[in-house]
């Protein structure tokens, strides 16, 4: 077992509990980029504050946060390609019936609980 | 610092364990290096009969194929299906990554096993589990899948099309078990490597095999998640009736294909480089000369490791991709070719000036070389995607993994297997029986894709059981060359038995086999022949590389790791 | 039956610790693998926003707070192993294991509720991402419980206490999961 300082866990946890508070009041609001910032922007910091704090990634020798930072990389990377296939409707030699059936009855506001875009 | 521990003092004093203990759920890293070495070789004999039967078909189309029976066009495509999916998944996997890295790591890293013996255990029951129901899809009511070892949906998520309802969900949980399996066995291999070296190995004396099968365990546990969210996601679509790849529901069928070729490029370098590492090793040995360059063949196999993940779609050129995603893949895989060349140089300039010894391992290790840089030449052609419109699907795609998967599964395990047969066993293998066996591989082998090449490039797609309804394919020339190729097929199955029946003999020989037959420097050939339980009688301390073959100060042409300046 | 091998540590972190950060790094990418499929779709499509809307936000967020209390036990169970204190961490260990249960109570009442009112796996594609997703998620909340209990057994006689840092950084992974699970798939606005 290493002999490290702990942190105050407790204060970490109230942090935390005081972030999760903030990121479910934050979409309330319904302004999209608040909500991107409390939701996903928070979640990220409580990632960082548990891996930290929690998982002692700070103590532990430099590699181990270059290889979990790799696979996210990989993600981000996974995503960048597959996205512009993914994302869309039509492609090359391509449509998706279904999507697009749905796009429009959206937009008309038929179906969803908004009324469309 | 050194650690003068010996072995079995200071743990657990115990007596011989019966049978079941030592051969059946033996933690012992050797006992499950060999069962997975049986395993994988068994369904190596699987997946060749499969190949048997259906190149029978393809060159005798509607002929009864002796000892199989009718191929109709479902069994066509399960056999082609299941050949593909047994020989990666099945033989290569287990065989150069399971095999040969249980057996090797903890020996040539100086110590008494693997870090996590009973996970090892596991690991290989996890694995068998999966071969085991792999082979229950043959006997289900619908047969076995054969939607192509690249699952595209909706062929295998919609039992309507695939009309193997049970087989195609039996398939994806084999797949999906064995993927369990190699993450298990990696984290075992990868922590063994990071920790557990001899006092005095540095990073840079460790063989390059180890290396490799190590990198190539990272590559799997960094590359295998989206395909088992992928599998689970299509196990829903086939089973729950999800529609995560059904563009008729809100579904994108090109997703299961990111999913899959993310995996599955970096899957090819991942048995590449237990190979290439099996290769470096055995060249060494036989060529009596350090490898020609340590620490550039690591940067580049690291670089390899990181660009494989960036080349995955050259796989999907005529999938109906984003055209700016596919130059972009073009120039990813193109570059790619450049560091496994360089490897091929740097194995050539390690020949260059030694004093070659053509043993049974260095022959397959030298065929290696030369039937892979084919393989890797042709796959320039596939990689740029202008060229890759004509000839996706083609045999042409077949003829270049061929040229690159035998070497790999088939000239890499025969190099290795030949090598450390005397340390595995104790007893050497008959040269001349080997030398019979490798000629009688290696000149069928070409025989049989030589031609695959040219009726690609003459436009015979794949996956097509019976070519007379395609005029211009059923050519009397062109069926030639197919019976040509199976004709070549059989010849080479037939020199198998001159292997097995080698096996046998040298295992049942009296004679025993030296400690260090070959002379080498490595640590495994310091334990004794066959290694014990705890490997060593006395834990070794590393004073220097690898590979010190031929070095001035010495007298010898050898010089091991362990022996003090 | 700890071979030597197991004890060395060239790397610098112990051999266990060093393995379940590789754990971690390959379940990145599998539960990488199926957020970044859902999160394509997700943004492609502004109805799943509203598909979305139809998900139990409290009770998302209740789990979210479980979650992160178990976490903290986890974590203050870890202090009381390097203290040496077996029984303490075994204890803490099994408020851990007692969160990781409460969680999936709560989401089993929470599905059977969502199936009833006819949100189920087939409904539409939203709705099979989020049971596929949350439920490997949740097998991986069992696999952890199962873990830690038999951890917790051997620390409460002071055995092993080694691994209740390592089944700690399993379950605080698991947790971060979540922790990026619940706004993808509950905040839909």
């Amino acid at each position: 077992m290493s002999e490290h300082a702990h942190p105050n866990y407790w204060k970490v946890y109230w942090w935390l509990l005081l972030l999760l508070a903030i990121s479910i009041a934050g979409p309330e609001l319904g302004i999209q980029w608040v909500t991107l910032i409390t939701a996903f922007g928070i979640a990220i910091v409580k990632a960082y504050m548990v891996a930290r704090n929690f998982m002692h990634v700070s103590i532990e020798p430099r590699f181990v946060t270059y290889m979990l930072v790799t696979m996210l990389v990989f993600m981000l990377l996974f995503f960048m390609a597959v996205a512009p296939d993914v994302m869309k409707e039509t492609g090359s030699n391509w449509v998706k019936p279904a999507w697009i059936q749905e796009n429009l009855a959206y937009e008309a506001g038929e179906i969803g609980d908004g009324a469309g875009h | 610092m050194a650690e003068t521990i010996s072995t079995h003092a200071s743990h657990d004093e115990h007596h011989d364990p019966s049978f079941i203990w030592k051969y059946v759920f033996s933690t012992d890293h050797k006992m499950i290096a060999k069962q997975y070495m049986f395993t994988g070789m068994a369904m190596g004999l699987i997946g060749a009969f499969m190949a048997y039967a259906f190149r029978m078909q393809l060159a005798f189309p509607g002929m009864d194929v002796p000892l199989f029976g009718l191929v109709t066009p479902a069994v066509y495509n399960s056999l082609v299906t299941n050949h593909g999916t047994i020989m990666i998944f099945w033989v290569a996997m287990p065989v150069l990554i399971a095999a040969f890295g249980n057996f090797l790591i903890p020996l040539m890293l100086g110590c008494d096993d693997m870090v996590f013996p009973r996970i090892n255990m596991l690991s290989y029951w996890i694995f068998l589990l999966s071969a085991v129901v792999l082979l229950t899809s043959f006997f289900v009511p619908g047969g076995a899948f054969g939607g192509a070892w690249t699952a595209y949906p909706p062929l295998s998520a919609k039992a309507e099309y695939s009309l193997t309802p049970l087989g195609s969900s039996i398939w994806v949980v084999a797949v999906g078990l064995e993927f369990i399996a190699f993450l298990l066995g990696g984290i075992n291999f990868v922590t063994t490597a990071m920790n557990s070296r001899a006092p005095g190995m540095r990073l840079y004396d460790i063989p390059i095999v180890v290396w490799m099968i190590v990198i190539a365990s990272i590559l799997f546990m960094a590359s295998v998640g989206p395909l088992l969210a992928g599998a689970a996601m299509l196990f829903m679509d086939q089973q729950v009736g999800t529609a995560f790849f059904d563009p008729n529901k809100g579904g994108d069928p090109i997703l299961w294909q990111h999913l899959f070729w993310f995996f599955g490029h970096p899957e090819v370098y991942v048995v590449l480089l237990p190979a290439l590492g099996i290769t470096a090793d055995v060249i060494c040995t036989f060529s009596r000369k350090k490898l020609f360059a340590y620490r550039t063949v690591l940067m580049t196999t690291f670089a390899t490791g990181v660009l494989s993940f960036t080349v995955w779609a050259h796989h999907q050129f005529v999938a109906g991709i984003d055209p700016r995603m596919a130059n972009i893949f073009t120039i990813t895989t193109l570059l790619i070719s450049v560091p496994i060349a360089e490897l091929c140089f740097v194995y050539i300039a390690t020949l260059y000036g030694g004093s070659i010894s053509l043993t049974t391992p260095m022959l397959w290790a030298l065929s290696f070389i030369a039937t892979f840089l084919i393989g890797g030449v042709t796959g320039i052609f596939l990689g740029a995607s202008g060229a890759d419109i004509y000839m996706h699907d083609t045999y042409f795609v077949l003829a270049h993994f061929h040229y690159t998967f035998y070497p790999i599964a088939i000239i890499g395990t025969f190099a290795g297997f030949t090598y450390w047969f005397p340390k595995m066993f104790g007893k050497m293998m008959d040269e001349r029986l080997g030398k019979i066996h490798f000629w009688g591989s290696i000149i069928p082998f070409n025989a049989i894709f030589i031609p695959l090449f040219y009726l690609g490039v003459a436009g015979q797609h794949r996956r097509i059981f019976d070519f007379s309804n395609y005029p211009e394919l059923a050519t009397p020339e062109m069926q030639a060359i197919r019976i040509f190729a199976t004709v070549s097929l059989l010849v080479m199955l037939a020199f198998q038995f001159v292997f097995f029946y080698n096996c046998i003999k040298s295992w049942m020989s009296k004679e025993k086999a030296p400690d260090n037959p070959w002379k080498a420097n490595t640590l495994e050939w310091v334990a004794p022949t066959p290694p014990p339980h705890g490997n060593f009688k006395e834990l070794p301390t590393v004073y220097r590389g690898p590979y010190e073959f031929s070095h001035p100060d010495r007298d010898e042409d050898y010089w091991p790791q362990n022996e003090p300046a | 039956m700890r071979p030597i091998a197991n004890t060395r540590s060239v790397s610098g972190v112990p051999t266990a610790r060093l393995a379940v950060w590789w754990v971690i790094a390959s379940e990145i990418v599998i539960f990488g693998g199926i957020l970044m499929s859902y999160l394509m779709h997700r943004l492609a499509h502004g109805l799943w926003a509203d598909y979305a809307s139809h998900t139990t936000t409290w009770v998302g967020a209740l789990n979210t707070f479980v979650l992160l209390t178990s976490s903290l036990s986890a974590v203050l169970a870890h202090k009381c192993a390097v203290n040496g204190d077996g029984p303490g961490a075994a204890k803490r260990l099994l408020i851990t294991a007692a969160g990781g249960l409460i969680f999936v109570v709560v989401k089993s009442f929470e599905w059977t509720y969502e199936i009833s009112h006819g949100y189920t796996i087939t409904t539409n594609t939203f709705w099979s991402f989020y049971y596929t997703a949350a439920g490997l998620h949740a097998l991986h909340v069992i696999a952890g419980v199962v873990i830690m209990l038999i951890v917790a057994a051997a620390a409460k006689k002071g055995r092993d206490l080694h691994r209740v840092e390592i089944i700690g950084i399993y379950w605080h992974f698991v947790d971060l999961v979540w922790i990026f699970l619940f706004p993808l798939l509950y905040i839909a606005k």
